[in-house]
């Protein structure tokens, strides 16, 4: 079989499970950044808050997931979270091995790394509030949801975006790792036609070459999700 | 399982770190040099050689390190023609592969860490160099690198922390670096977590001890921020 064959969408090719893979990272991904969005703005809280017990274990949490290997964490999240769900599932009475979805532990996988970055891209966002708009929401009577929902929120995901949009490159290549847990995403469709059609060249290249048709699609989103979000601010005088 | 199995795990484990820290240093000056390369096309001016570098960087940055990998190692050597060339004995080995695709990766976002020093470099120092007649190399030299140098530690301390993260991937290539070792020890023992959390251990004292390293280097580097000794 040449290489065109191979990963044509023909009988027996491998297109279409190539396309399936890249929406399976695509899915994994995307998940794991909403994960990580959750985790990191509640770091980011409970930094800005002033809490020391909640600071500290915010504090806590990123260093240690920055500091470890995403590799490993992908290892330790997939055993760990069946283990977790395995001892749940005995409590209430069901015997034997419970597996957690492999699509649930990567994404778990990704988000948890995913957030303590995102921790410190919500903190520098909300500190890039001007402080008097938050002073002239409170002078006109504002409550804290209020001014969360009108002030805050709206200019931390603003300034926000930049940050992100790093963050959500980084947790695209960090989702082929989860092949390793044998979900379908795109690495693992990759290392399945390399082993079956014995092509691990064209396979490897062809998935390295979807993964930067992600990366730059989404790059593009980005800068426009950036270029609309700041549409009503000054731009800075030259 | 107790302390002496904590034991074992840990010097076996110990004993794996040097294929972990020869990857991670080999790639990372070997990448330098790359990087240094690819910042002086960047910056050349000449169409081709500035088109080429922007491609390398797209490419090594926006795919993932472990495709990249699995590019070099699994994919190069199932083609005949590179069995059949020089290249060969060296495209073999799993250890000079991880280190070749390591560093082609790391020298494009190295080079962007060069870049973005060189950029913050001062214009009036440099002008002022040229005001009091110091050649191209002794600017360099003098001015230009030292300055960038301290501008590019943070960026670089970040780089090269994620390239000791990143070195658990060579465990999928056959080298026994301390990732595959605690894989190993688990399949071996079906003691679930304890060697996961050991090689954890590693790695995050490793980081820790390079973070605190570049903090040093910054600190021995900008003497003229800091506050004046009363």
């Amino acid at each position: 079989m040449n290489w065109t064959t191979a990963l044509g969408f023909g009988d027996r090719s491998w297109g279409p499970a190539m396309v399936e893979g890249a929406v399976m990272t695509l899915l994994v991904s995307t998940a794991g950044l909403a994960i990580g969005a959750i985790l990191g703005s509640l770091v980011a809280w409970a930094k800005l808050s002033g809490a020391k017990f909640a600071g500290a274990i915010g504090e806590g949490y990123a260093a240690l997931f920055r500091g470890l290997p995403e590799l490993l964490v992908v290892y330790f999240v997939y055993f760990g979270s069946s283990a977790l769900l395995t001892a749940f599932a005995n409590l209430v009475g069901i015997e034997g091995f419970v597996g957690v979805p492999a699509f649930a532990a990567g994404s778990l996988a990704v988000g948890v790394i995913s957030g303590a970055y995102q921790a410190e891209v919500f903190r520098g966002a909300f500190l890039a509030i001007a402080k008097g708009e938050l002073e002239a929401a409170r002078s006109v009577g504002m409550g804290r949801w209020l001014m969360f929902r009108r002030i805050i929120a709206p200019q931390v995901l603003r300034f926000a975006i930049p940050g992100l949009g790093n963050l959500w490159q980084v947790a695209l290549k960090d989702s082929s790792l989860i092949s390793v847990t044998g979900l379908a995403e795109l690495m693992r469709e990759s290392q399945l036609g390399a082993g079956s059609t014995h092509q691990p060249f064209t396979f490897y290249v062809a998935g390295g070459a979807l993964y930067l048709l992600l990366t730059a699609f989404s790059d593009r989103l980005f800068e426009f999700a950036e270029a609309r979000a700041t549409r009503g601010m000054r731009r800075e005088a030259h | 399982m107790g302390a002496d199995f904590l034991w074992t795990t840990f010097t076996r484990l110990l004993g794996a770190l040097d294929v972990t820290l020869s990857v991670w240093a080999l790639s990372i000056v070997l990448g330098a040099f790359i990087a240094a390369g690819i910042t002086w096309m960047r910056g050349s001016g000449v169409r081709p050689l500035v088109y080429f570098a922007k491609a390398y960087i797209f490419v090594f940055r926006g795919a993932p390190l472990l495709v990249q990998l699995f590019v070099v190692y699994y994919g190069l050597g199932s083609i005949p023609a590179v069995r059949a060339s020089i290249f060969w004995p060296f495209l073999r080995d799993a250890f000079d592969c991880a280190v070749l695709s390591y560093a082609l990766c790391t020298a494009a976002y190295q080079s962007e860490i060069f870049r973005g020093a060189l950029a913050a470099v001062p214009h009036g120092q440099i002008e002022a160099a040229r005001a009091c007649g110091m050649s191209r190399v002794t600017l360099f030299r003098r001015i230009i690198f030292p300055i960038a140098l301290r501008q590019a530690l943070p960026a670089y301390s970040t780089e090269v922390i994620s390239m000791t993260k990143a070195t658990a991937l060579v465990s999928m290539v056959t080298l026994w670096d301390v990732m595959s070792v605690a894989l190993k020890i688990r399949n071996d023992t079906l003691v679930t977590y304890t060697p996961l959390i050991v090689a954890g251990a590693i790695y995050f004292v490793l980081n820790y001890l390079i973070a605190r390293a570049f903090i040093a280097v910054e600190h021995w580097l900008s003497p003229h921020l800091r506050a004046r000794p009363n």
